[in-house]
């Protein structure tokens, strides 16, 4: 292990134990953006190994985040809920739940399944093609969710789900979710993934496949979507199918540019900037009132300064504000590590 | 029921749908084939001409002007955002460019929601289109609505037919969509070129959006998805980039449907786009290229 990666899981473990003073020392404001951020954070690192790092840029993710939520909230209703709740849930799923940690695991590795059968189809296409033929993976989920009533309750709202993430839980599972991908982005699959991004042929002449390398970073990313849905439905407590629908893919995708694409700490950072962007501006949204000038609450503003951010990005830095690399601590680059800013001074 | 009033009527409603799908699908072909820009806001130009023909009605223009006016501001605002965002971009990444448009969708839809607020409003039909016309004891029914969309289709395909064959800015549009590089090489006026199909796409979209709210009764900031959405299939089945595949594929995806809806049980039914986006999966594996077979873009 590099020293980069062992002072970020050093950071990471600090920040962790800090963060169990935190959540009763901070106001609840404070605790509520920082566990979405964190929840958030890991939804967008997971978006990093398909869509940044194979270059394949699906637009389901949300999808993914949508099967992790509903599988955690079937698995979690107390029985006595999911009576009145779900009164026409099969027999199987009817007589019994899963705590908390269980459910979430359980809900990433129904994701990861639902991954590896929509993936295999879907990373067979290239550019344009896997972008929509994803969208539509999202519309299929959305669908689906909204006529499966009596798992999902259909388009109402799933309520009930046991509040159970708090700010330490979220953050522990974001920095779980960092160290595993951040270890596999650096392993020979990581370079793998990279390689089929940069030159599919050349690739292909040193052995690597392109398909199951990319369904690789696709499954591992659903994994840890269905794990950060399933942090939502506890945190929440209650969600429906709008929820998970284009405004969010967008969100989650803006962050992951803005960061920089193909970068677990540019995913990060990308959260962090736009969450503080969107917190700031959905207070000016509201409307302000001093005195004499008062201006009226604007809804949509924040998300039009987003989209405004987004574009200006294109435009003048597409790559993201890291691009591809990673945040590193200099003087410190063991030479095994080789990646493409190696060379930079 | 007759057998064959049943046909007919099935038809029909496949051609009603079948047509604005074939509207919007134009257009993203157009862009498609000329950037190699997959233009998710093209649909928002249908948001874009339905809200300017309401306003253009509300402010007393006559409904007839107002959709000509709408339909104008729908092409206008798709010229605006080809000048504001898409040329900065141009030639960026096939991903950037994607990107690039889905902040656009995002910006035009919270702008809508800003200024109309993000519930459906209706959509003001004069009592003369709104007319059921039934036949045959009410085994055939269909709206004027349906009758003035496949003939407003009719001649916009005709238009564009004329257009791309008929005028030396046609000519350049197709050769432009053969090899940009090449076009400008020829000294092609690219930046104008892609202007004017921009123009037209967008044109399209919004007498597609004012067709749609006119048939669903209402419009929305967010109407413009899903048959964005359609519209995508739409193009990619007929082979993305070529216009005549697109106007294909929007008849067959409307036929389609509609067949889904009239001949399986009601209990698939609710699952209508679930199965058309899986179909359109399934023959991307087998047909990328769409089945006019256009070359150079689709790889497996």
């Amino acid at each position: 292990m590099s020293r980069t990666q062992t002072i970020w899981i050093g950071i990471g473990v600090v920040l962790l134990a800090l963060s169990f003073f935190a959540q009763n020392l901070l106001p609840d404001y404070a605790v509520r953006v920082l566990t979405i951020t964190c929840i958030n954070a890991l939804l967008v690192a997971s978006m990093a190994p398909a869509n940044g790092m194979t270059g394949v840029f699906s637009l389901g993710h949300v999808g993914f985040v949508a099967v992790g939520a509903y599988a955690a909230g079937i698995l979690s209703l107390p029985v006595a809920t999911k009576g009145s709740m779900l009164p026409d849930l099969p027999g199987w799923l009817a007589g019994w739940y899963l705590s908390f940690l269980p459910s979430t695991l359980v809900a990433g590795c129904v994701t990861a399944a639902v991954a590896i059968v929509v993936g295999a189809p879907l990373l067979r296409l290239s550019g344009h093609f896997v972008s929509v033929a994803t969208l539509g993976f999202l519309v299929i989920v959305n669908e689906i969710v909204i006529n499966a009533d009596s798992l999902t309750r259909g388009a109402r709202t799933f309520t009930g789900v046991p509040l159970e993430t708090t700010l330490p839980w979220a953050l522990g599972w974001l920095v779980v979710g960092l160290i595993a991908l951040g270890r596999i982005a650096s392993s020979p699959t990581g370079r793998a993934w990279r390689a089929t991004r940069e030159d599919v042929v050349a690739a292909r002449a040193i052995g690597i496949e392109t398909q199951p390398t990319r369904l690789s970073a696709f499954v591992l990313g659903a994994f840890f979507a269905g794990i950060g849905g399933a942090l939502y439905a506890h945190y929440l407590g209650s969600f429906s199918p709008k929820s998970f629908l284009f405004a969010y893919t967008f969100t989650l995708i803006s962050m992951l540019v803005i960061g920089g694409m193909g970068s677990l700490s540019g995913a990060v950072l990308g959260t962090v900037v736009v969450t503080a962007l969107s917190e700031v501006l959905r207070n000016l949204e509201r409307g302000m009132d001093f005195g004499a000038l008062s201006i009226p609450p604007l809804y949509g503003a924040s998300q039009i300064a987003l989209g405004l951010l987004f574009i200006a990005i294109m435009i003048l830095r597409p790559e993201g504000l890291l691009g591809p690399r990673e945040i590193r601590f200099p003087n410190a680059r063991s030479p095994k590590e080789t990646t493409h800013d190696s060379a930079a001074p | 029921m007759s057998p064959l009033l049943y046909l007919t009527q099935q038809t029909i409603n496949a051609l009603a749908i079948g047509s604005l799908y074939a509207l919007v699908s134009i257009g993203l072909s157009l862009i498609f084939g000329i950037l190699r820009m997959a233009n998710f806001a093209h649909g928002d130009m249908m948001m874009v001409g339905a809200f300017a023909t309401l306003l253009l009605v509300h402010a007393g223009v006559p409904f007839g002007v107002a959709v000509v006016g709408g339909v104008l501001i729908g092409a206008l605002a798709g010229a605006l955002v080809e000048r504001i965002a898409y040329r900065p971009v141009r030639g960026s990444s096939d991903v950037t460019l994607l990107l690039t448009s889905l902040a656009v969708t995002y910006i035009l839809e919270n702008l809508g929601i800003l200024i109309f607020t993000s519930s459906p409003q209706n959509f003001p039909l004069p009592a003369l289109l709104d007319d059921v016309v039934s036949m045959f004891d009410g085994q055939l029914i269909f709206t004027r609505i349906n009758v003035l969309t496949l003939a407003a289709t009719g001649v916009a395909l005709l238009f564009l037919g004329w257009f791309v064959t008929r005028t030396t800015m046609g000519l350049g549009m197709r050769a432009a969509a053969e090899d940009l590089g090449a076009a400008n090489i020829v000294g092609l006026d690219v930046n104008r070129l892609i202007i004017v199909a921009f123009v037209l796409a967008s044109g399209f979209a919004g007498l597609a959006g004012v067709l749609w709210a006119a048939q669903s009764g209402v419009v929305e900031p967010a109407m413009g998805f899903t048959p964005l959405l359609k519209a995508f299939i739409a193009a990619i089945i007929g082979g993305f980039g070529s216009i005549p595949g697109a106007v294909l594929g929007g008849f067959l995806l409307g036929a389609l449907e509609t067949m889904i809806v009239a001949f399986l049980p009601s209990s698939i039914t609710p699952y209508r786009d679930a199965i058309v986006f899986a179909l359109l999966i399934a023959f991307l594996l087998f047909r990328p290229a769409g089945i006019l077979r256009v070359q150079g873009e689709a790889k497996l």
